[in-house]
């Protein structure tokens, strides 16, 4: 049975929901965690390290939304700054350089909004991140674990592959907020969910996500174990497949996933 | 016949009574005055106009459509524009979206947000873009998206410099996830253009927010921007909505950015073509001919 938007919604909202937390001692080995962006300070909205799949070494980027209020605090309810998005870029750079490929976990309602983000260059860091995952000369996987919310998503986003957990959502604006834009009303909130075509299934359609992760019945909550052995599996896979792609033919395709999104007609 | 005399007098007397009125409760005729948004002084609009709608007060430079800006910085008669017949569709099936499209493009002369093309600027020559925020508050959807790639892979292919003047609310939330992945089909054209030598420079306009700026916006070369106007990422409401406080009017300014660090310059509008096409000079481009004319 396929669910709605609003229930899956509903699923990734659910308190016990997994984390990166969770995920990462699940699905990884000899995670070494790295601090920094060099720049400015350290943002635990993100959080990054080096670690091995299967006995490869691979760059890991993810955000954090934490299990409790205390774990949210810290990491700003897996909002970032722009000093996290230049973390993650200072990071997939070492990767590049290693040549190590580079897996994002995407989980977050958006970027920071706020002051100290203007300040800091909020718009900046994502455009860099965009433009400079675009031609990252070694192989990038995006996962969608929960929430992708907007260019706050999209800045850890720029892939060869994206896949998505099963109930994850990823759309342009939360739809409360879409909601609350366009027809001032964010209590119509539900009916935005459906209207904005954000679950996975249709975002294979839309050509922006290549691979649908199964989670447990009724989400993976239910079973955090076995969601990890579903990531862990499709990691593997893709990275066998990714590494042994020639890297201009991989930008080539990177580039042309993202350029041929686009509905419209010429005459 | 007196009768029509007191009546005369009385429809006299009406019409200097409502005048007396109309300037109890002032109604400014939009037509006539400009009233500015930032220091809030009100102007004649044709000093304004002849001001290229800059506020004499604060020096406020307001928004203008693609022609007006077109015009004030090309070369006279060197635009040649891309992509004029390039029609969005309406990929989540939001109601009503082909016919407001529709509705503007008659309105604005124009098939979407942007205008691009290839002009000269006192003679070099460049690719061009002018966002008009009269387009559905110049968002980014598909049609702006492609546009702005084809602009830079034509410029790519044909060693050009290319000059955005940015205007937008953001993504196009009306097109859903597609709006979206403008971003990183944009910066992705960006990218290939810069890393073949290409240079790029933006000029932010009023106002330059959200997702353009989170992308192509802020990857220029040289980053310059009009005075007083409105830069940033999030929103100025939901920014107060978190923190509860009133922000300073300067907060998400051209003034606030170039303290910052994101701005290379605020370059005021009559000096515009000036300060482009020297920089186009001191980027060794050539010049096409001596024979421009200010357009």
């Amino acid at each position: 049975m396929t669910l709605s938007a609003t229930q899956r919604l509903e699923i990734i909202r659910e308190k016990t929901r997994p984390t990166v937390n969770d995920y990462i001692p699940a699905i990884f080995n000899h995670f070494t965690e790295l601090h920094g962006d060099r720049l400015y300070g350290d943002d635990a909205a993100i959080l990054s390290g080096i670690a091995t799949i299967d006995g490869t070494p691979v760059t890991v980027i993810a955000q954090v939304k934490g299990r409790n209020l205390e774990e949210n605090k810290k990491s700003n309810f897996s909002m970032p700054h722009p000093e996290g998005y230049r973390k993650a870029l200072r990071l997939a750079k070492q990767a590049e350089k290693f040549h190590r490929p580079v897996i994002c976990l995407v989980d977050t309602p958006g970027a920071f909004c706020g002051v100290e983000a203007e300040k800091r260059g909020q718009g900046e860091a994502i455009a860099k991140n965009i433009a400079e995952f675009m031609t990252l000369k070694t192989p990038v996987i995006s996962v969608v674990l929960g929430e992708g919310g907007s260019g706050g998503a999209l800045a850890l986003a720029v892939c060869d592959e994206l896949a998505m957990l099963e109930n994850a959502l990823y759309s342009v604006i939360s739809p409360r907020g879409f909601a609350s834009i366009l027809w001032k009303d964010p209590a119509r909130e539900k009916e935005a969910a459906e209207l904005m075509k954000i679950t996975a299934e249709n975002l294979v359609e839309f050509g922006v996500c290549d691979k649908i992760i199964a989670e447990p019945v009724g989400g993976a909550h239910n079973d955090p174990s076995a969601t990890a052995e579903n990531i862990s599996d499709y990691l593997i896979e893709a990275i066998g497949r990714l590494t042994k792609i020639d890297i201009d033919t991989l930008l080539e395709n990177r580039y042309q996933k993202f350029r041929k999104i686009g509905m419209f007609t010429e005459e | 016949m007196l009768e029509d005399l007191f009546k005369t007098v009385k429809d006299r007397f009406n019409a200097e009574k409502s005048e007396t009125e109309k300037v109890k409760a002032p109604e400014i005729p939009k037509d006539l005055l400009f009233k500015c948004p930032r220091c809030q002084s009100v102007i004649f609009m044709d000093e304004f106009e002849k001001r290229r709608k800059t506020c004499p007060s604060c020096n406020y430079h307001a928004r203008l459509s693609w022609k007006e800006r077109l015009e004030i910085t090309a070369d006279k008669d060197s635009f040649e524009p891309f992509d004029e017949k390039m029609n969005s569709l309406n990929p989540i099936g939001f109601p009503e979206y082909e016919k407001k499209i529709k509705s503007l493009q008659e309105a604005n002369d124009i098939n979407d947000a942007i205008a691009t093309g290839v002009c000269t600027i006192r003679g070099y020559k460049t690719v061009i873009g002018i966002m008009d925020s009269n387009f559905m508050m110049a968002s980014m959807g598909s049609v702006v998206g492609e546009k702005i790639t084809r602009a830079f892979e034509y410029a790519t292919e044909n060693k050009l410099p290319v000059i955005l003047f940015t205007a937008s609310g953001g993504a196009r939330m009306q097109e859903g996830i597609v709006s979206l992945m403008q971003m990183a089909k944009t910066s992705g054209a960006v990218k290939r253009h810069s890393d073949a030598g290409g240079l790029y420079i933006t000029v932010m306009t009023d106002p330059t927010t959200g997702g353009v700026t989170a992308s192509f916006a802020s990857l220029g070369d040289i980053i310059l921007a009009e005075p007083k106007v409105l830069i940033g990422f999030a929103g100025r409401r939901v920014i107060q909505d978190t923190i509860k406080q009133k922000l300073p009017d300067d907060f998400q300014s051209a003034e606030f950015l170039l303290q910052s660090g994101f701005v290379d310059a605020i370059v005021e509008r009559k000096g515009m073509r000036k300060a482009l096409s020297n920089i186009l000079r001191l980027h060794n481009y050539k010049k096409q001919s001596d024979s421009w004319q200010h357009g």
